[in-house]
This record gives C-alpha cells, structure tokens and sequence, in this order.
C-alpha cells in the first residue's frame, strides 16, 4: 500500500517552551492520512522535535528574540522531506552540527545529560541541508518514510 | 508532572504518569525525580510504560535524575515503548541503564541479584 498525502503541509508557530509539541502534533495529525507505523512516526516525530527544539533554545535564544517557524512537509520519491525556516540567530559557523555519538566511556557521574540533538538528526534523517539567506535559517532534511513507487 | 511512587521490598518504583517526557517539561520532571527518589530506599525503578515519546531534552532529564542518586544506588527502567526504546538504543544510553520489559520483571531481577 502506498498512502499519499493528499497536499503539502504548512505549519507555522511562534517559537516558545511549548512550540515544538504544537507544532509536532498539528504534523502528526496532517500525516494521519500515510498511516505511517509506530516505528516511523516515531522516527518523525523524534527529527521534527529536535530540530523545533534548537531552534527555540538556540535561533531563539532569548524571551526577546521569539519569532516565527514555519515548518512544511511534501512527500517525494525517497520520502517525506521537510522544510523548517526562523528568522532566529544562525547556526554557529554557518553551518549544522556534526552530531557525533556522545562519548559514554565515562564514569557514570559524567554521563553527559545533552548533545544529543543533532546526533539524532543526523542518524535519522537523510539530505541534511542548511542555508542562511536573506537573515533567515532554512532547514530541509528527507526521512525515508512514505516512499512512493517508481513511476 | 505527574510521578507516584510504590515502595517495594529493597525498591521504589517511581510511575511517570505522563505520555511525555519533551524539552516542555524536562527540567519539571527532573525536579520531580528528586522530591520522589531522594528519601526512598533501595534501587529505583523508573516505570516508563504511560510514556509515548521522549526527546534528547527528556532522555538528558532522565540521565540527570540517575545522577542524583549519587553513584551508589542504581536506577532500573521498565516498560519501554517503542519510540522511547529507540532513543535510548541510537544513543546506546540503553548501556548505562537496566533495561527491563516490565516492572515485574525488574523487581524479579532485582530480588534475585539481592
């Protein structure tokens, strides 16, 4: 079975500590329609959540910095691909986080407690691009979910 | 944030009665782990079946709240679904932790380890 959305999805939030669940749940319910299983909706929804989650910690930062994110999904050959825009600060150095494995050979009092975003990000999305133009971060990242058939 | 806890012989299990665990509520929850573990004997066991979804924020949370029992008493999860399953394998957090299917099985595996 290969369900399609039947139109691309459009979201837009004002950044905030509870943006990224409502952001999150209006995509999970405009994705209802692909009846995606646990295993990948799970897997969307984790992407979805640390990228909304950087972008209000971080494009963010401050109470005074709160703006838009606008957040779109279209399905393509190889998956879902996804679209996030902010008009937020830019990513250090211009550029996404490589998002290496944390390192767990510590003592346990040492286990780190973050920097697992963007190692989550990276794992589990595909095409990770960023670009910074006209004072706005764009964000687009493919997840292998929803495939269609070759035409 | 929604925590109640059953003391257990040489255990506290500690119910997160929350379908989340997110960076909404991370900090919350982390200080609800404290006032629930920090008077209560024995090994911890964090029943994790009511939640749904966690994110690196909520897994970060989760790793905080072991740390603060200090490094001699140790924290068991039960009841993992499938999504909160995943973070923990992909960030092979799953290593510094008991994983157990469910509660019964690690007060089972606990009463017989002593």
């Amino acid at each position: 079975m290969h369900a399609r959305l039947p139109s691309p999805i459009s979201i837009s939030v004002r950044s905030g500590a509870r943006a990224p669940r409502m952001a999150l749940a209006r995509l999970m319910s405009g994705l209802a329609p692909l009846h995606l299983d646990v295993e990948e909706a799970g897997t969307v929804e984790l992407v979805l959540a640390e990228v909304l989650n950087n972008i209000c910690e971080h494009a963010y930062a401050e109470a005074e910095d709160a703006g838009v994110i606008e957040l779109s999904c279209r399905q393509g050959p190889g998956g879902l691909i996804f679209g996030v825009t902010d008009d937020g600060h830019p990513m250090p150095n211009g550029q996404t986080p490589l998002g290496m494995q944390a390192d767990l050979d510590v003592d346990l009092m040492d286990m780190p407690e973050g920097g697992f975003g963007w190692f989550l990000i990276q794992d589990l999305a595909k095409d990770v691009r960023y670009e910074r133009q006209g004072g706005r971060n764009h964000l687009s990242l493919r997840i292998a979910v929803a495939v269609l058939p070759p035409i | 944030m929604d925590l109640s806890t059953e003391t257990e012989e040489r255990a506290t299990v500690v119910h997160v009665n929350e379908d989340r665990i997110d960076a909404a509520v991370a900090i919350e929850f982390k200080e609800a782990m404290r006032g629930a573990t920090a008077e209560a004997p024995g090994r911890i066991v964090l029943d994790l079946s009511q939640v749904q979804f966690i994110d690196s924020s909520g897994l970060g949370a989760i790793v905080a709240s072991m740390k603060l029992l200090g490094g001699d008493r140790r924290m068991a999860l039960a009841g993992l679904t499938p999504t909160v399953a995943k973070v923990f394998r992909l960030t092979r957090m799953d290593s510094i932790f008991d994983v157990f299917d469910s509660v019964e099985g690690a007060l089972t595996a606990g009463a017989a380890r002593g």
